[in-house]
């Protein structure tokens, strides 16, 4: 019978791809990034097995169909026949058939067990190393909390990261490789979510909350994930970049991140007064790495929910409010408090914002008058 | 309402038929007008729908930002899943449930005949609430877009402007109309079937659409609660959401997806039911399984409703919560996959023609399975920490509601086109649809799942360039996709004009009481009750 015959090259067919499927898997851009932690490996392996249990029963409802479609049809003279509605198959089918499907779901929930629970548990460890991942609107804070350094991590602009752009930040964030890593989440503002696909885990980073999750890096190399929650207008601009490193090359970015930490908190409790040049230059820097993403470069914003700030009221007039606003937000919408930068970068943004793209207000304010009204 | 009917003026009605003006549709208390008020409002929302999905294929054609920004763009995509999924699927499968559900039963109307027509004229009004939530940010002082996507997530959805009011108000305009076109569904099926006609005698569209009812009535509230709680934390001060003031910003996404999760059924089992007439015809023999059908259908709507976390993975909930949702979300395969192998028990040895109908339904039951089968993949929670909020989310639930809810109202449409219209459609025009139609939705979605296992996540406007081949493709497939509905458009259209006068019983498969009232069905039909052996 040459309709069987059909059948039977369709389900061989189906079963060599079946076979054949671990090699495309590894195709790039198609499938998960080579893992990074023992995690991701399970994760890995457990996708790889509901992906192939997905593809039998695929290719056994497609085979069935296709063949009843070919040759049960009126055209080809079959006369419609429902005798084993009646027989054993039509009064037993209803049990048998979710039998069967119970015996596939219990199968892939059971394998899920372990990868769930060693996912899920933060181990036990004496050298634990802890992380506290802060999301913000758009971009994510990391406290080293043992070590006390902060990391400001934003996108790189494509001038400067290229084929990179999305996927390459200024500050990335160093971890060591074979240490047991717990990582805190939290957020400042709205829902975000921390999703490095290398390390194998995706968390939210909620406000009022603080979730949890763990991870050991067992290889170095670069890995680069992005939120993964809708937070509003550059949801799509927030990468995130580990670099794993051995716990020597740690140590000595540590050790260059806490120098740095010090002599900037020096620098801005100095008793001096700074002049407009270098209030300018500093105020550019910090306003384009950190005002530029909502208010732009050229300060004209993205109105409405960005104002202007180039010829706006506020950076022209009302002083008192502008230092308000840019320490303490404005509820309701998405302009943070900046509190918590220093006396001198915030001198020196709100004395930038005064003074360029034609505000020239001749203003200068000096770390000590944001002192005075914190 | 007992089962006599009152004809004492059923001679009446015969010489006057429906009333003159515009009269006849605004006061209308005809279960086949208001039937087709919602299928042409449902057409025209599949077309603004379909307009937002065609304006966020083309600006992610090319990595870069090149057609709107971000929140513009993000709000297109809110206005895709509302339009589609309240303005589209939910309508028209309420049209159909109109139009069918009396001359299936042999019910002179609906229970509640003018409660059905507040039920659908509730709809253009929320449509308006819609659009001005999109229009209103494009003026002075309109303040922000909606740009939190369809699950209205606060703490982000407190920081968008007064769109976001217009659209909370659209959610209670249409949370009432589902309400209160269920309650009269299920007076209607309860009460109004011809003598004879036992519960387990019932057409599988009116259990489908029982089941559907009842669901709505449980989790519509909820989303109403949920949204008005947005409302007042937006407007009066009160903190249900906001972490500063004691709230919780996880109990929206609860509340929501409580609603959120048996919607997805609701959404599937009107064209389940559809399925289960259609194929049966084009078989020649009688659908396998209806008991097992039935229990399928309410094993689905109550597992269904205790699985709502399988959406939230990632919140941070005790392993022991997310093992319960992980296993709860598996075990729907079960009655879902017992549906599907009744459609196929039911194909089997049956006596087959592929007219458009049956041929969207063979077209369901392959593609649905595949959606399906993504589904419990990502129910498998480790996996999840990959695919949640990636495109391989978006490429799954394309795939369960395109060939599932769409294609199934499709086939209805096609099936049921005579019967309304009483012109056949034109059926090569309608292959030619079909094709496709189908062809140019796989190039769309299939490629987003390799999108979302390579790292590219979900609701973005713009991509690295690493990803950009995929997308390339699935753009070209949506526009084609997008494209191919003004043929229906035109079918459609071309039939309700004229075409091969269309007999009672156009599909000689075909079986029930719908089949035995002229083509197309007269203003009035079952004024007398028929007799159901």
């Amino acid at each position: 019978m040459k309709g069987v015959k059909s059948f039977y090259y369709l389900v061989t067919a189906s079963l060599l791809l079946l076979l054949a499927s671990p090699l495309l898997a590894d195709a790039p851009g198609v499938n998960f990034p080579e893992p990074a932690s023992g995690s991701a490996r399970e994760i890995y392996d457990i996708h790889m097995l509901t992906m192939k249990i997905a593809t039998v029963i695929l290719v056994i409802v497609f085979s069935i169909v296709i063949y009843s479609i070919w040759a049960h049809r009126k055209s080809r003279g079959f006369k419609a026949d429902s005798r084993f509605h009646e027989g054993w198959f039509g009064r037993w089918s209803w049990v048998l058939v979710p039998a069967i499907v119970l015996g596939v779901d219990l199968t892939i929930a059971g394998s899920a067990q372990s990868a769930l629970r060693s996912l899920w548990l933060v181990p036990e460890d004496k050298d634990l190393m802890e992380v506290k991942v802060i999301g913000h609107q758009w971009w994510w804070e990391f406290q080293y909390l043992d070590e006390g350094i902060t990391v400001e991590s934003r996108f790189m602009p494509k001038e400067e990261a290229g084929d990179l752009y999305l996927r390459e930040v200024d500050n990335r964030l160093v971890l060591p490789t074979h240490r047991k890593i717990r990582f805190l989440h939290t957020s400042a503002d709205v829902n975000h979510a921390f999703w490095v696909p290398e390390l194998g885990f995706k968390k939210d980073a909620i406000p009022g909350y603080i979730t949890e999750t763990w991870t050991e890096i067992d290889r170095e190399g670069v890995f680069r994930g992005q939120c993964a929650e809708l937070c509003g207008t550059w949801h799509a601009r927030m990468p995130i970049v580990v670099e794993a490193v051995s716990q020597d090359v740690f140590d000595d970015w540590v050790a260059d991140q806490q120098a740095t930490l010090l002599a900037a908190a020096a620098e801005a409790e100095m008793d001096k007064e700074w002049t407009l040049d270098e209030l300018m230059d500093r105020g550019k820097e910090l306003y384009d790495t950190k005002c530029a993403a909502c208010h732009q470069v050229n300060g004209q914003g993205m109105p409405p929910a960005f104002p202007p700030l180039a010829g706006s009221q506020m950076a022209i007039a009302d002083l008192p409010a502008h230092v308000d606003i840019v320490l303490n937000g404005k509820a309701g919408t998405a302009m943070v408090a900046w509190n918590m930068l220093n006396d001198l970068e915030l001198a020196a943004i709100i004395t930038y914002e005064r003074n360029a793209w034609g505000n020239d207000t001749g203003d200068i304010v000096q770390p000590a008058d944001i002192k005075a009204v914190r | 309402m007992s089962s006599t009917v009152m004809d004492h003026d059923a001679g009446h009605h015969e010489h006057h038929g429906p009333p003159a003006g515009i009269g006849r549709w605004l006061f209308s208390t005809n279960h086949k007008d208001i039937g087709s008020m919602y299928l042409i409002f449902s057409l025209v929302m599949l077309f603004l729908g379909g307009a937002s999905a065609m304006v966020i294929r083309a600006e992610l054609f090319m990595p870069g930002i090149q057609l709107v920004d971000p929140d513009l763009y993000n709000n297109l995509v809110t206005n895709h899943a509302l339009l589609m999924i309240f303005g589209a699927v939910m309508p028209a499968a309420a049209g159909m449930a109109n139009w069918m559900i009396p001359l299936m039963v042999g019910a002179p109307d609906m229970a509640l005949p003018r409660l059905n027509n507040l039920s659908f004229w509730l709809l253009p009004a929320a449509a308006v609430m819609l659009i001005l939530s999109f229009v209103v940010p494009f003026f002075p002082g309109g303040g922000s877009q909606i740009n939190t996507g369809w699950t209205l997530y606060p703490p982000l959805s407190l920081q968008v402007g007064m769109a976001m009011d217009f659209l909370i108000f659209a959610f209670h305009l249409l949370g009432i109309s589902s309400v209160l076109a269920s309650i009269n569904i299920i007076v209607t099926l309860l009460n109004m079937r011809a003598p004879g006609m036992k519960m387990m005698k019932m057409p599988i569209f009116c259990w489908a659409w029982l089941v559907t009812a009842f669901l709505l009535i449980l989790v519509v509230p909820v989303l109403a609660g949920g949204v008005t709680m947005l409302l007042f934390d937006r407007h009066f001060g009160t903190s249900f959401f906001i972490a500063s003031g004691g709230g919780d910003p996880v109990l929206f996404q609860h509340l929501f997806w409580f609603f959120g999760h048996p919607e997805v059924y609701i959404l599937i089992l009107p064209s389940i039911g559809i399925l289960s007439h259609v194929i049966p015809t084009f078989a020649r023999k009688p659908l396998f399984g209806y008991h097992s059908m039935v229990g399928a259908m309410l094993a689905v709507a109550s597992i269904g409703m205790v699985v709502w976390a399988h959406h939230q993975y990632t919140i941070g909930m005790s392993l022991a919560a997310v093992n319960y949702f992980m296993i709860g979300t598996i075990i729907i395969s079960i009655p879902v996959g017992l549906m599907i192998f009744n459609f196929i028990a039911t194909m089997w040895r049956g006596s087959m023609t592929f007219e458009t109908p049956m041929l969207f339904a063979a077209a369901i039951i392959l593609t649905f399975t595949f959606g399906g089968l993504s589904g419990v993949m990502l129910a498998v929670v480790p996996a999840d920490m990959q695919y949640h909020d990636s495109m391989f989310v978006v490429a799954h639930f394309h795939y369960v509601l395109l060939p599932g809810a769409v294609f199934g109202l499709f086939a209805g449409v096609f099936y049921w086109l005579p019967k309304w219209t009483g012109h056949m459609y034109d059926e090569k025009l309608a292959k030619i649809f079909f094709w496709t139609n189908l062809i140019s939705f796989n190039i769309t979605f299939f490629p987003q799942h390799f999108l979302g296992l390579a790292g590219m996540p979900r609701r973005i406007i713009d991509y690295n360039v690493m990803f950009t081949e995929f997308n390339v493709v699935s753009s070209i497939g949506g526009i084609l996709f997008g494209l191919s509905h003004l043929l229906l458009l035109y079918i459609i259209v071309k039939c309700i004009r004229g075409g091969e006068p269309a007999p009672a019983r156009p599909w000689e498969g075909a079986e029930g009481l719908e089949w035995e009232v002229p083509s197309p069905a007269p203003f009035h039909t079952w004024e007398t009750a028929p007799e159901v052996k």
